[in-house]
């Protein structure tokens, strides 16, 4: 993929994720949201794994985002409301951001491996989904069936957390 | 291996233990078991006087480098002691069964008595230095069981400590001497000591410091300035207590310590000087102090104090000999002047002031005749021993061309002669001032006897050819200058006394300096109260602020700081703990990734 | 040409700033929001990687299934976590940090 492509799609994915956590409407900030998990999975088509991303958009966007869309409106939240900022906390919280993205990038430039090319894809003639699905069903079919059971495990839980109490 | 030194040592230990452990009950046997082991001893101890030198051990406990020795050594000195103290011993012994008669605690007595015994024969025999420190020891708990014997008066009670507590201070010093000399010169064998001291001890600290030490000892067993002020307490023991140990034997024991160890004092000038002021100091202060005293065992007591203070002067003045000689002749004038005193308390019914006395020319003629003995023995009338003796320290004196010691000594006589005869005089002549007085009676023959058996050695002692049999006396130059000073001394003293308490009711000179000894119990006295107060507010101190504050405390309040400065870690916020959680990140990465710095 | 680092350092930033936001906002569901952000970025590197280590001509898929469960198991914890929250709404009528705070200092 063009570096000029990629960036773009990183600038996309990161503005919005600022604009996540900037959004003083909850609702602005779950729609920011979708847009970084599109970036995303454009970014993810452009590692050549097509198969996660197209997953990516079906769940993350149409799935989770929907629902936490659902719960905004259901609770009915407003705006927030200004309220007196702590200076030290968001000071050492910033300090500590800034120390952690330092360390990143000295790290980065220390990793000799990462500057390589990637190495080419020779073989791909069943498309990615039939080599993720073959991994999963035999070498991880256990963790599978584990997960599946924790998905619903999850769904009762939900049902029950949000009952009202029986009078 | 030769028996007899050890039948003299160890009889009268068995005869101690024989008393304590089984005729307690039965008082008289208790007397007769001491008394005759006492006999024993003094027997053995004529025949050993006439046979070999001789020296021979054993050793008592072995740990391989450190090793004590238990044995006797058979010379000239320790023939001379033996006899001194088993034949005294056995006289005053046999008086005690008179003075003691109606003694409730008489078991006890002679059971310490027998211990006494047993201690200061170990002193004599000792051929090494742990030996007689053991025995040193020894003699002092004999004495304080002895002094302590009437120890329902606090009085008593309070003597015995003193003794004990002023003796320990000596010994310490002495304790210090002897580790020193053993370090030294790696024995404590006297005789191995005598032949290494001068090749071994080459520093010239040591070859001072050493006998000084040593000497401590003697300051504090034989009641030298400063540590003196124990003996005149200590007459609150009974009399015949007072006759052994405190003027024939156990004070005599510092004297003979150093004649013992003399070869230490040779080589150091200093040493010799500090024990001849010493002995001079308390000589002068002792005969000072007892022309003001009113009580009859007192004034003996500081008669003691200062002849023996004469004996530790004549080893200051390199005569050991004639230091020796004094204290042979001391020991039998001595003893006989308590054992009269201790009869005319008796004959009084325990009455001691001076002044309460009188008259008892008439009413105890076999006390009166041997006391005016012993009294013109002990201030250096001719013929009788003392003024052999006393003369033979004044020779040496001018021998070693010291004159200021040599005046001294003879202010010593001056004073001495004067004392007595005020005591004699006031207690003998004149009228009966009280009505105890009046009625006194002599005392049986148990105790008589004793005495006239002792004024026969405070006569003859000091003859040169009864010397000769015992005894080697060097010449000394100036000999006939000594005498005609000694005898102008004691003349004018003993007519000035005379002459000032002839038929005086009470006392006519008061010199509250003297009645009060100097002040010097008061000064202690200060010093001791000072000295803990110091101590314990030093350690109150300590203990309140450094231990219990500090460490303590400290500990406690710094874990409740510590609790208190992590509480604010956890207090519910959510966005705190998600911060902490970061630093934590950050800073495991930073030590992961690029190495601890 | 874009190399590994490049797509390592856009997962981290990205981690940064869902980091960044759940230190700094103080509205619940925001600060679940950020929580996924954070999530996603472990994802990207995930793949990144898988990409980078071929093997006979075919990327690593093991770590694409392992993107495949960690995006499973996001989806299940946020089914869960807003059910949390309308409990907690229905309790406190809020959903300001602060004012969910019971824990006594």
């Amino acid at each position: 993929m063009s570096p000029f492509l990629f960036w773009i799609f990183v600038a996309i994915m990161l503005v919005f994720a600022i604009g996540v956590i900037a959004n003083r409407s909850p609702v602005a900030s779950a729609l920011s949201l979708v847009v970084s998990f599109l970036a995303l999975a454009g970014l993810y088509v452009s590692l050549d794994a097509f198969f996660l991303g197209a997953i990516q958009v079906l769940v993350y966007g149409g799935a989770v985002m929907v629902l936490f869309l659902f719960i905004i409106m259901l609770l009915d939240l407003k705006a927030e409301r200004m309220r007196k900022v702590n200076s030290a906390a968001v000071l050492g919280g910033l300090v500590v951001i800034l120390l952690f993205v330092k360390i990143l990038f000295d790290v980065s430039y220390g990793f000799q491996g990462g500057v390589a090319q990637f190495p080419a894809l020779t073989q791909t003639p069943q498309g990615d989904a039939w080599y993720i699905g073959m991994t999963l069903f035999r070498q991880y079919n256990l963790p599978l069936q584990v997960v599946g059971t924790l998905i619903l495990v999850a769904s009762i839980g939900v049902v029950i957390l949000s009952k009202r109490e029986l009078k | 291996m030769n028996a007899a030194p050890w039948i003299i040592l160890f009889s009268p230990l068995i005869g101690a233990a024989m008393i304590v452990l089984a005729t307690e009950k039965f008082k008289r046997i208790s007397s007769y078991i001491s008394v005759a082991a006492v006999a024993i001893s003094f027997v053995l101890s004529v025949s050993v006087f006439r046979g070999e030198d001789g020296s021979a051990g054993f050793t008592w406990i072995d740990l391989g480098s450190f090793q004590v020795k238990i044995g006797y050594v058979i010379n000239e000195l320790t023939k001379l002691m033996l006899l001194v103290v088993s034949g005294v011993g056995l006289l005053i012994h046999i008086y005690s069964i008179g003075y003691m008669a109606e003694d409730k605690g008489r078991s006890r007595y002679f059971a310490g008595l027998s211990l006494f015994m047993f201690s200061m024969l170990g002193i004599v025999l000792a051929n090494n230095f742990i030996m007689m420190f053991i025995f040193w020891e020894l003699v002092g708990v004999s004495s304080y069981i002895l002094i302590g014997h009437w120890f329902e008066r606090s009085s008593a009670a309070d003597a015995a400590n003193k003794a004990f507590l002023v003796n320990r201070l000596g010994d310490f010093g002495f304790m210090l001497g002897i580790l020193l000399v053993w370090n030294t010169t790696g024995s404590v064998m006297f005789d191995e000591i005598g032949q290494r001291w001068t090749s071994s001890a080459t520093s010239p600290l040591v070859l001072t410091l050493a006998p000084l030490l040593i000497f401590c000892g003697a300051v504090g067993k034989s009641a030298q300035f400063p540590l003196h002020v124990w003996l005149p307490d200590a007459m609150e023991g009974p009399t015949p207590v007072s006759a052994l140990i405190h003027a024939a034997t156990m004070v005599a024991a510092g004297v003979f310590m150093l004649a013992r160890t003399f070869f230490l004092f040779v080589p150091s000038v200093t040493a010799l000087n500090v024990v001849l002021w010493i002995g001079l100091l308390t000589s002068l202060l002792a005969a000072l102090m007892a022309t003001q005293q009113d009580d009859i065992k007192r004034v003996l007591a500081y008669s003691t104090l200062s002849q023996l203070a004469l004996m530790i002067a004549a080893m200051g003045l390199e005569a050991p000999q004639a230091g020796m000689f004094h204290l042979f002749t001391h020991a039998s004038f001595k003893a006989l002047l308590f054992l009269g005193a201790g009869s005319v308390i008796i004959g009084l019914h325990h009455e001691q002031n001076i002044w309460q006395m009188g008259g008892l020319r008439q009413k105890m003629p076999v006390t009166f005749w041997t006391f005016l003995v012993g009294t013109l023995a002990l201030i250096g009338c001719p013929p009788f021993a003392g003024f052999w003796s006393k003369d033979g320290i004044l020779a040496a004196a001018l021998g070693h061309q010291n004159i200021p010691a040599f005046i001294a000594i003879a202010c010593v006589t001056f004073l001495t002669a004067y004392y007595m005869s005020r005591l004699f005089v006031v207690t003998f002549f004149g009228e009966t001032r009280s009505d105890t007085a009046a009625h006194a009676h002599e005392s049986p023959m148990v105790m008589t006897i004793p005495l006239v058996l002792l004024a026969i050695p405070s006569t003859i002692a000091g003859f040169p050819a009864v010397v000769s049999i015992f005894y080697k006396v060097p010449e000394h130059e100036g000999a006939v200058a000594a005498v005609v000073v000694s005898s102008i001394a004691f003349l004018t003293g003993a007519i000035s006394g005379f002459l000032l308490y002839r038929e005086k009711a009470k006392d006519p000179i008061d010199i509250p300096l003297f009645e009060n000894r100097f002040y010097i119990d008061q000064m202690y006295e200060v010093l001791v109260k000072w000295t803990q107060d110091l101590l314990a507010n030093v350690s109150g101190f300590v203990d309140r602020w450094i231990i219990d504050g500090g460490f303590v405390r400290g500990t406690g309040r710094a874990a409740w700081g510590f609790g208190f400065a992590l509480r604010f870690l956890q207090i519910g916020n959510l966005q705190a703990y998600a911060f902490l959680f970061g630093v934590g990140v950050v800073l495991l990465l930073y030590f992961i990734l690029f190495g601890a710095s | 040409m874009v190399t590994l680092n490049d797509y390592l350092i856009a997962s981290g930033l990205l981690f940064a700033v869902g980091f960044a936001g759940v230190l700094l906002r103080r509205n619940i569901i925001i600060i679940f929001m950020a929580l996924e952000l954070m999530l996603n970025a472990a994802n990207l590197s995930l793949v990144g990687f898988s990409r980078y280590n071929v093997q006979n001509g075919l990327p690593d898929y093991n770590a694409q299934v392992l993107v495949f469960f960690i995006i499973t198991v996001a989806a299940a914890e946020v089914a869960v976590g807003l059910a949390i929250i309308v409990a907690l709404f229905r309790a406190k009528q809020t959903t300001h940090l602060e004012d969910l705070n019971t824990l006594k200092f």
